[in-house]
């Protein structure tokens, strides 16, 4: 019995779990020395929590497109950063438009469903495009190939917008009625943040129930099971690939918006670091699975919110938040090593990682 | 009547994309960047080429679908090019209704400017859509004329493209020699060949290309004895090597220290050849080794950082075993992925260790955002190799270790290992191979070379700066080495010179390289995904089918000679 049980073991899986533990011990260090010193007050981790939420749902909804396009292709779209950049990035000369006229102070929930629209319209021409002219005729080449194509559609993509609307930064304009906060049981949440969550999960839902409840979303599944019998029973899959392409572009857009309500910025290069962080989150969920996606990208929201604070400040690391985007990096080399199905995901065999 | 409308509609729809693709290049403003550069002094200039080429292309591809007869398919030619040329009037036109600058920056009057060649409106409206229509005439010419006059004429219009393109470098360089100056100096215009330049070499690369072609495919290398060939392919090593020792003389500082740029992108292409051409891991991280090399270079060399500074030589030795040990501490946790997640995880180690160096945290140990500064560059007895032009003699014998390791390793019983994980892991380690040192050892080797150009790229600027390690140059390296042909050593110093080297030369170009990078990398997976300089087996892999089906059609053919 021990026999067996020494002879599975190997000196990587030794160091791999070594690894583990050594991460383990510091992140239950550091919460413990952090919340002992007792520099942050209650009031600043309940900040952090909405604040991971909100962020979480803008990484839920972008994290659909990966999961989606994975579920069906069995490929991750690299360049999902960019049709997730191009929705907001477009969206931002109508909303400056707006602003000058007044009318988005006027009419504030409409103009912003203008401006959704139209970012989610951009998105999920773009990754209409993308199917159509890069991917499509690479369905059964090897493995490599697709990925080395997304990657290079990215880069084009990232530099095709920036020629088309400069490499500068850009500001949207700030709606008054979502300035300033509410006050919920003493505690000052902002209405950004607020609008941003409920949103999110809002829009998940819906998603949800088109993969779910509706005939075309069946049809997903389908082909994501076999595409060759799904085929066999009639369905058109090339249309339903180009579907979940549009679906996943166009919720990407709508997190575009949903980013900028937090974050009022854009630039060529916005997509590169939420994207990372919402395929992360895809991972951690469990890729290729919906329910995962938003689990997933909730608890990354989180995890970066809180973690350099928790974490962090108590092993004394100077200015912890710096080192956000590091958290959520070793967030997936810990999943990828220890779960690569995800907390919610299919068994993803060695075949398919 | 039916079919024939067809054709029509899609020569129209073909001239509609090229004349979007053409729009598109316009916006992206890289039409007007190189606007100024002069292919033929005062006829065309190479953002008119780049402007009017997707027409050219699209009216081409639409004649070779086409089955028509010569007179119709010529016409079509010129719809297709029409249509092409009808965007881009719609632009100048759009663009004097409304400000269309407020969206695209690139929609500027330059840009109208060019496309109306200088005219005002109405006529040069008139002159871009006869030109437009011309082109396409041209484009269906083009295919009706013979295969071979095609090739020699397309290959020759590249050839006059590329060396207007070059002027500064050639006149650069040609300057001192005595009998070719006055020949240049009378071929190049103060922008660009002159015309009468420019129909020279047109003649003269056409007419070479053309008497190459026409001669029997057997080149005679073959008919010659394997000593001759021997003493033939040592010669030219021997040429280029004589060639490659006195460049840095030739072209001067400037251009010195592009060669170091281009060479120093050789050397971590070599690396990841071996990683992703060899063992067919996707790595995007690779910048990480490169960035720890001349960190560690830095750290242990510059009086800023350390008590008592080492030299360059001492400290060579350790910053390559912190790279190497790297390599195996990435390549560890990542045993047991392939493909997609390998790529990201990897992607993640590369942003982890730019994150790390540029935290606050590290700061008293790495220099934070400020990054590293006096770092020492090699120095041999009497020789200081701190000037670009002599380090470019480190960084040459670097990349000829390097090419000579790869070589070797390539055809090793390591190297064979590597192309049999990559080509099927599970059949491999059936057949005994240990997956885990095998792919251990390919990390650790990749990063061994990135971590020798990270200790030449620190001494090069005496300086690390978290800037200079993002997640670009892993895509410059893995472009260089894809477009190239991966798993080729020519390919990498092919991919190199001309990936690496020509951004930097033409500056205008510069800003545009990742767009070209990002479009000829789908355009080289969709089209020819073994590279430009393929390695003979990775062909054979990805034309598998092809080549079945070229098999069996030339089966009936074989059996002929028997007979």
């Amino acid at each position: 019995m021990l026999r067996t049980f020494r002879q599975r073991i190997t000196i990587t899986d030794i160091v791999i779990w070594a690894i583990g533990l050594a991460i383990a011990i510091m992140v239950v260090w550091g919460t413990i020395s952090t919340l002992q010193s007792g520099k942050y007050a209650t009031g600043t981790w309940l900040d952090l929590t909405i604040k991971g939420l909100a962020v979480g749902g803008v990484y839920a909804l972008i994290a659909m497109g990966y999961t989606l396009v994975y579920g069906i292709l069995r490929m991750i779209n690299f360049a999902h950063s960019e049709v997730f950049m191009s929705g907001p990035f477009t969206a931002v000369f109508l909303a400056n438009a707006l602003a000058q006229s007044g009318f988005l102070n006027k009419q504030p929930l409409l103009s912003m469903l203008l401006i959704t629209l139209l970012s989610m319209a951009v998105s999920a021409v773009v990754a209409m495009l993308l199917e159509r002219i890069a991917y499509r005729r690479l369905r059964y080449a090897p493995r490599l190939v697709p990925l080395i194509t997304a990657i290079g559609a990215s880069f084009f993509l990232q530099y095709v917008f920036r020629g088309l609307y400069g490499s500068g930064f850009k500001g949207y304009p700030t709606v008054t009625s979502l300035q300033g906060s509410w006050n919920f049981l003493g505690i000052e949440v902002y209405k950004t943040q607020i609008v941003v969550i409920i949103s999110a999960i809002l829009m998940m839902v819906i998603l949800y129930g088109i993969v779910q409840w509706t005939k075309i979303g069946r049809a997903m599944r389908a082909v994501s099971e076999d595409k060759e019998a799904a085929e066999l029973m009639g369905i058109n899959v090339d249309r339903i690939i180009v579907f979940t392409f549009v679906l996943g572009g166009a919720s990407a857009g709508a997190a575009g918006i949903l980013y900028i309500l937090l974050f009022p910025v854009v630039w060529f290069f916005m997509g590169f670091i939420p994207s990372i962080k919402a395929f992360t989150a895809a991972v951690l969920g469990g890729i290729g699975n919906v329910a995962g996606a938003f689990v997933g990208a909730m608890l990354l929201g989180l995890l970066e919110s809180i973690g350099p604070n928790l974490f962090l400040d108590g092993l004394g690391v100077v200015n912890p938040s710096q080192l956000k985007d590091a958290i959520a990096f070793i967030v997936l080399v810990l999943i990828l090593i220890f779960r690569p199905s995800g907390i919610l995901g299919e068994r993803v065999t060695q075949t398919k990682a | 009547m039916l079919r024939k409308s067809s054709i029509w509609v899609e020569a129209i729809r073909n001239g509609l994309i090229g004349g979007t693709v053409a729009l598109l290049l316009c916006l992206v403003g890289i039409v007007v960047a190189l606007g100024q550069k002069m292919i033929v002094s005062g006829v065309i200039s190479m953002g008119q080429i780049l402007a009017f080429a997707p027409i050219l292309i699209f009216a081409y591809t639409n004649a070779r679908r086409a089955t028509t007869k010569t007179v119709d398919t010529l016409l079509l030619g010129a719809v297709a090019g029409l249509s092409s040329g009808v965007i881009l009037a719609a632009l100048i036109g759009l663009g004097q209704v409304i400000n269309l600058r407020a969206m695209f920056v690139n929609a500027s009057p330059d840009l109208y400017k060019l496309l109306t060649f200088g005219l005002t409106l109405g006529p040069g409206i008139a002159l871009l859509l006869g030109v437009a229509a011309i082109i396409g005439l041209t484009g269906v010419a083009l295919f009706l004329l013979p295969a071979r006059i095609r090739g020699t004429l397309i290959q020759a219009i590249i050839w006059v493209t590329l060396i207007g393109l070059l002027r500064e470098l050639i006149v650069t360089v040609t300057r001192s020699w005595g009998p070719v100056a006055p020949l240049v100096k009378w071929m190049f215009a103060r922008s660009g060949l002159t015309l009468l330049g420019a129909t020279f070499l047109l003649a003269l690369i056409g007419g070479l290309t053309y008497w190459r072609n026409s001669r029997p495919k057997q080149a005679q290398v073959s008919k010659r004895n394997p000593k001759q060939q021997q003493w033939i392919r040592w010669g030219t090593l021997a040429i280029l090597g004589l060639i490659m020792i006195i460049l840095p003389r030739i072209v001067g500082p400037f251009f010195s220290d592009i060669l170091d740029n281009v060479g120093l992108y050789i050397l971590m292409g070599l690396g990841l050849n071996i990683v992703v051409g060899f063992a067919g891991l996707l790595d995007l991280g690779y910048v990480a080794f490169f960035a720890i090399g001349a960190y560690t270079m830095g750290v242990l060399t510059s009086p800023e950082l350390a008590a008592n500074p080492l030299t360059y030589w001492q400290a060579l030795p350790i910053a390559l075993g912190v790279a190497v040990l790297s390599g195996f501490l990435l390549g560890l946790p990542v045993l047991k992925m392939r493909g997609d997640y390998l790529a990201i995880v990897t992607l993640g180690f590369g942003e982890i260790v730019r994150l790390l160096v540029l935290s606050d945290w590290l700061r008293p140990w790495l220099g934070g955002t400020q990054g590293i500064q006096l770092i020492a560059h090699p120095v041999i007895g009497p020789l200081d190799f701190g000037s670009q032009q002599m380090l470019y003699y480190v960084i040459l014998v670097g990349i000829a270790i390097a090419a000579f390791i790869a070589i070797r390793l390539k055809d090793s019983r390591l190297g064979r290992s590597w192309m049999a994980l990559r080509e099927d892991e599970d059949v491999a380690k059936a057949m005994g191979i240990n997956h885990v040192t095998t792919k251990l050892l390919a990390f650790a080797s990749g990063a061994f070379f990135a971590g020798l150009g990270g200790t030449l790229f620190a001494a090069k600027l005496s300086s690390a700066y978290p800037q200079s390690f993002q997640f670009l140059v892993s895509i410059n390296v893995l472009s260089l080495i894809i477009i190239g042909g991966m798993g080729s050593i020519p390919g990498v110093l092919v991919g190199g010179l001309v990936l690496m080297g020509l951004p930097e030369i033409l500056r205008e170009f510069a800003e545009y390289r990742y767009l070209v990078y990002g479009a000829l990398l789908v355009a080289m997976m969709l089209t020819r995904p073994e590279g430009l300089w393929p390695e003979a087996r990775r062909r054979l892999e990805l034309h598998e089918e092809q080549d079945l089906a070229l098999q069996q059609e030339s089966q009936p053919v074989m059996k002929n000679p028997g007979q």
